[in-house]
């Protein structure tokens, strides 16, 4: 089983057209798990946390975007000024794994797994990143929302590499929560992002783990961007309840051995209520 | 190649709190762990496990894996040359299945190649026939005989009733509980790993392996094999952890029948998920428990009824029923009981030891019903445990005496006494770490609930119902330097660093050398029940005490003095009057003592069928305060504070009991409220690290611990074993506090999350 090592974008991308299958391998957090338990057995495997241009981020002010490169990783993500461009990021990146696992896992790789309990996944939806996407035949972008398609599928084609997500970086507060059954390196139960954009006077809100890939609540969104007011960073009681309560509705959770729908429908209200209520502290 | 303890540990007399002669090692990963193991030549074994529960096997085809280059040898139960079954207590677990597959992993055939991955392709290729049975699952029903047996010694293990005095007394004051306990994993870190040498001619086999107990490995291993237990010798492997689940034979003999049919080395090294599968759990179990008490608080009688799910196979059953049925009073008076315990077969893991040995289960029901007992009374919790602490020289519902030390008040008052948490909810610095969620950052601190629960645990030590519980340890001295050789498995729990200890302060020497920890010299008995120290702490002192009377008469005849006058002051041997003192280096320069002793407890006694008996050795005591944070909307917690005070008799290594103490509550917390095997219909549904959570550094609490030093006059160095305890009432303490902070009754662990919601 070949494994190449590619260092330039040029190369990973030669690479990706030489095997299309070729397993991609961007930290291996979760990828080697699944090797490991015989889930997944590549026929070619390519490494792409040695390619510079994926490596590293670069922030365009006036485009107000973040491009961090698919390599970069959830340790990364947790240093400022990463940190305080995109703070729920950040926050999202802390809930991932140990140590061991920050400094090896990337956002890329999150992107490419698509589990519906990818952590920093809620963010990217939230926030309305594009994901860059190259291949020999040259790159092409797509909406965040568009490339999760669905458990663990994307819309990325054989042969396609994932380079970057383009983040937008708003003006406003913005936070993640994560739910798990221990206070660090677990999988999540519930996730949920806020995100508040003063200037078009929205508030963004995404969920995880609840959905067959991450899902946006467009009803609670609207309700919230009537109901709150942004220049007194204020929300009723009533109208935080009334977040909750769309939120809760707009997941779609199952039952398995981790949790059941009832517990998750309810964390996510839990979620969206606190996190409203921090985005909008007054009463 | 051998990964045993082989150097000089550092100085240290009884009372020092010295590191570990192989802690640097570890800490550095140097340290040979048993799947670091390797040996020239050597083959990969694996292991074709069962898909189902329960299971006829209608046929085994191993050709198509004999197709496969690299593929040496395919073995199933028709080649298991000696006893097709081995066992701890009753020999009824086959080394492969033959007729029927009982619980889903069991192992049906194994392969012998040259790789890993050759392996696992010639797994995949051998065909296996099943016609699948409906599993039984539900211990009930395994009771109740609804349920055809599974095997042929029948569906109960063991049923043992308990009925002491006035069987119709009854109390002012009633409490009722049922209580469930999950199953819980041991989860050490090192998976089952071996290495298996073959003698040429294939006489007999050498096996490197983490267990234990070896001799008894041996035992089981030898009489499958067909070889005398000469022919098999055993080394201890390096041990990353063991908790009990060692206690079982796992791949011991399928590494040596490989290794034997082959003529080549083999290894075997299991992976997380087979882990799972290959030992025994702790015994999940429903309890029911009715306590009669007079209106101030005096317990009057105990009725309980327990059920303990042994799984396929009876490993250790039976005498985990006893330890749960003879601890349901706990640390507390109690004249009159009936109590009825079964331990059963299902098609379940099977369960066996693991740290607390039945009395956790015992444990969690009898402190539920404490607390309910002292709302009942109108009592606090430390006043209604107090008012019925049990005392040296009390009598048991077995009708058992307590000899030892039983020091039960003073665990509670030294409990209640050390200073709770002055941390507020979310600490001093708003760190979102310090809140239950932690790095999830769920909560802020308003929406947080305080509690606090306590719970004391009595926990029998050394093994039971009249078993020849013995330990064997050698000692030589020469040229002022002590070589001890023993069988005893250091499985972490830091026997070599106090072997060391004794043999320096009985013997006034500075330089212990621990011989590699095999099978040539005399068994050490099982590392568990909480008895190492007591057990090869007594025969290497007992060893060290015959060599230095050796040693005081050889000086005495050679120096003019008498022997009956000498005494150790520090390195040197003095006589009474002080006029004479020789160094022990020089007194031994050029002569050598060696001795070799045998301990034994005391005898103890079968219960009779009225559950009447002296059937345990001796008790240690224990106290848990915890204070725990609980969000009581998402259902999530942090402990903050284990507070703890501990029987430890006297203790010989501070530093050591401290660390056994933290790790005991840490897996306490884990049964609290994270650690479960979760079975579906005879299936496991989360054998992995990521499914089955273990506690990391930020669901540890702070421990604050008190060490009761009162030297057990039973004991031979006056110190009482510390392993168990810390895991026995630390979970009820914490159950206890999330239900004062949430105020809702909670009566199984772990305590998930929909529980303390109240979801459904």
């Amino acid at each position: 089983m070949p494994v190449l090592v590619p260092t330039t974008l040029d190369e990973a991308v030669s690479a990706m057209a030489a095997d299309p299958d070729a397993m991609v391998l961007a930290g291996g957090t979760d990828t080697m798990v699944e090797v490991n338990a015989g889930h997944r057995r590549p026929s070619c495997v390519v490494v792409v946390n040695r390619v510079s241009e994926m490596r590293s981020w670069t922030y365009d002010p006036v485009a107000a975007t973040v491009r961090i490169g698919a390599a970069v990783t959830y340790a990364e993500l947790l240093e400022p000024p990463l940190a305080t461009l995109l703070p729920a990021l950040a926050e999202a990146s802390r809930t991932v794994g140990s140590p061991q696992i920050r400094h090896a896992g990337t956002l890329g790789g999150n992107l490419g797994t698509c589990s519906p309990a990818g952590d920093g996944l809620p963010v990217l939806s939230a926030l309305d990143a594009v994901v860059p996407l190259a291949s020999t035949a040259g790159e092409r972008s797509m909406s965040v929302h568009d490339f999760m398609v669905g458990v663990k599928r994307t819309a990325r084609e054989p042969g396609e590499l994932i380079t970057a997500v383009t983040v937008p970086v708003l003006s406003g507060w913005q936070g993640y929560a994560k739910v798990g059954v221990r206070n660090a390196m677990v999988i999540a139960l519930a996730t949920a992002c806020v995100a508040v954009d003063t200037a078009s006077a929205s508030v963004r809100l995404a969920i995880g783990s609840v959905g067959p890939t991450i899902l946006r609540c467009a009803q609670a969104e609207a309700f919230a961007a009537s109901a709150v007011d942004f220049a007194a960073s204020s929300a009723s009681a009533d109208a935080v309840r009334r977040f909750a309560e769309l939120a809760a509705a707009a997941s779609h959770p199952i039952d398995d051995h981790r949790a059941s729908a009832a517990y998750r429908r309810h964390a996510i209200g839990v979620l969206a209520s606190r996190l409203l209520r921090r985005a909008f502290p007054n009463e | 190649m051998s990964a045993v303890v082989d150097e000089r540990t550092s100085v240290g007399r009884l009372g020092d709190s010295i590191t570990r002669p192989d802690g640097t090692a570890k800490v550095q990963g140097s340290f040979a762990f048993s799947s670091d193991l390797s040996a020239e030549n050597s083959l990969w074994g694996a292991t074709l496990r069962s898909p189902h529960p329960y299971a006829r096997i209608v046929s085994i085809d191993v050709t198509p894996a004999y197709r496969i280059s690299g593929v040496e040898i395919i073995v199933t139960a028709a080649d298991v040359p000696g006893k097709a079954t081995y066992g701890l207590i009753t020999q009824d677990q086959p080394v492969f299945a033959s007729e029927f597959v009982r619980h889903v992993g069991e192992p049906v055939a194994a392969v012998a190649a040259d790789h890993p991955e050759t392996c696992r392709r010639a797994l995949g290729a051998i065909v296996v026939t099943y016609e699948v049975l409906e599993p039984l699952t539900d211990p009930e029903r395994a009771i109740d005989g609804s349920h055809p047996p599974i095997h042929p010694d029948g569906n109960v293990i063991r049923h043992q009733r308990i009925v002491a005095g006035d069987v119709d007394a009854t109390g002012e004051v009633v409490v009722e509980g049922e209580y469930e306990i999950g199953m819980q994993d041991q989860a050490f870190l090192g998976l089952e790993a071996a290495l298996a040498l073959p003698d040429p001619g294939g006489a007999g086999v050498e096996l490197h392996v983490a267990t234990q107990w070896l001799h008894e490995d041996r035992k089981q291993i030898a009489a499958c094999l067909g070889l005398a237990e000469d022919k098999v010798r055993l080394a201890l492997g390096g041990v990353g952890g063991a908790f009990g689940a060692r206690e079982d034979i796992s791949l011991q003999v399928h590494a040596c029948l490989l290794a034997l049919r082959t003529g080549r080395p083999v290894r075997i090294q299991y992976s997380r998920e087979e882990s799972f599968l290959g030992h025994v759990h702790r015994h999940p179990a429903r309890i029911w428990m009715r306590h009669h008490a007079t209106a101030d608080g005096h317990i009057v009688k105990i009725e309980a009824r327990m059920v303990f799910d042994g799984g396929a196979y009876a490993s250790t059953s039976s005498a985990v029923l006893i330890n749960g049925i003879t601890h349901t009073q706990g640390p507390y008076k109690c004249a009159n009981a009936v109590v009825d315990g079964y331990a059963v077969r299902t098609n379940n893991l099977p369960c066996g030891a693991m740290r607390g040995f039945g009395v956790v289960q015992a444990c969690f029901a009898h402190e539920g019903q404490m607390d309910k007992l002292a709302v009942a009374c109108g009592l606090d919790p430390i006043e209604i445990r107090l008012l019925n602490a049990i005392e040296t020289g009390d009598r048991l519902i077995t009708g058992q005496v307590i000899e030892n030390v039983a020091p039960v008040a003073r665990c509670i008052r030294d409990t209640a006494a050390l200073a709770l948490p002055d941390e507020p909810v979310g600490g001093h610095d708003g760190d979102p770490m310090r809140l239950p969620g932690g790095a999830g950052r769920t909560a802020d601190a308003r929406h947080i609930r305080r509690g606090i629960g306590f719970a004391v645990a009595m926990k029998n030590l050394m093994y039971s119902e009249g078993f020849d519980d013995y330990s064997t340890a050698r000692c030589r001295l020469a040229n002022g330097v002590v070589t001890l050789k023993f069988a005893t498995s250091e499985v972490g729990q830091g026997f070599v660093t106090i072997a060391g200890q004794i043999a320096r302060s009985v013997l006034g020497v500075d330089d212990v050398v621990l011989d590699p920890i095999d099978t040539g010299v005399g068994s050490a008995g099982s590392t568990s029940a909480s008895r190492q120290t007591w057990m090869s702490g007594g025969a290497v002192n007992a060893a060290c005490q015959k060599v230095l009377g050796l040693l005081f008469a050889h000086v005495a005849a050679t120096n003019g003095v008498e022997a009956w006058s000498l005494r150790i002051d520090g390195s040197d041997v003095v006589d009474a009057s002080g006029a004479f003192r020789l160094s022990v280096v020089e007194a031994t320069s050029a002569i050598s003592f060696d001795e070799t002793v045998e301990y034994r407890h005391k005898p103890t006694e079968d219960l009779d069928e009225n559950g009447q008996g002296d059937c345990h050795t001796a008790f240690a005591f224990v106290a848990h305060r915890a204070v725990v944070d609980v969000d009581p909307e998402l259902g999530l917690v942090k402990v903050i504070q284990v507070a703890t005070a501990q029987d430890v008799g006297r203790a010989l290594n501070p530093l050591s009991v401290l660390g056994q103490i933290e790790g005991g509550i840490a897996q306490g917390l884990g049964l609290a409220v994270m650690e479960e095997i979760i079975m579906t219909d005879g299936r496991i549904r989360n054998p992995s690290f990521t499914d089955y959570l273990l506690p990391t550094f930020l669901d540890m609490p702070n421990v604050v611990a008190t060490l009761i030093e009162e030297p057990d006059p039973i004991a031979p160095l006056g110190a009482k074993g510390v392993g168990e305890p810390p895991t026995i009432s630390s979970t009820p303490a914490i159950v206890a506090a999330i239900r004062d902070a949430i105020g809702k009754p909670l009566d199984r662990v772990p305590v998930r999350p929909s529980d303390i919601i109240g979801l459904v």
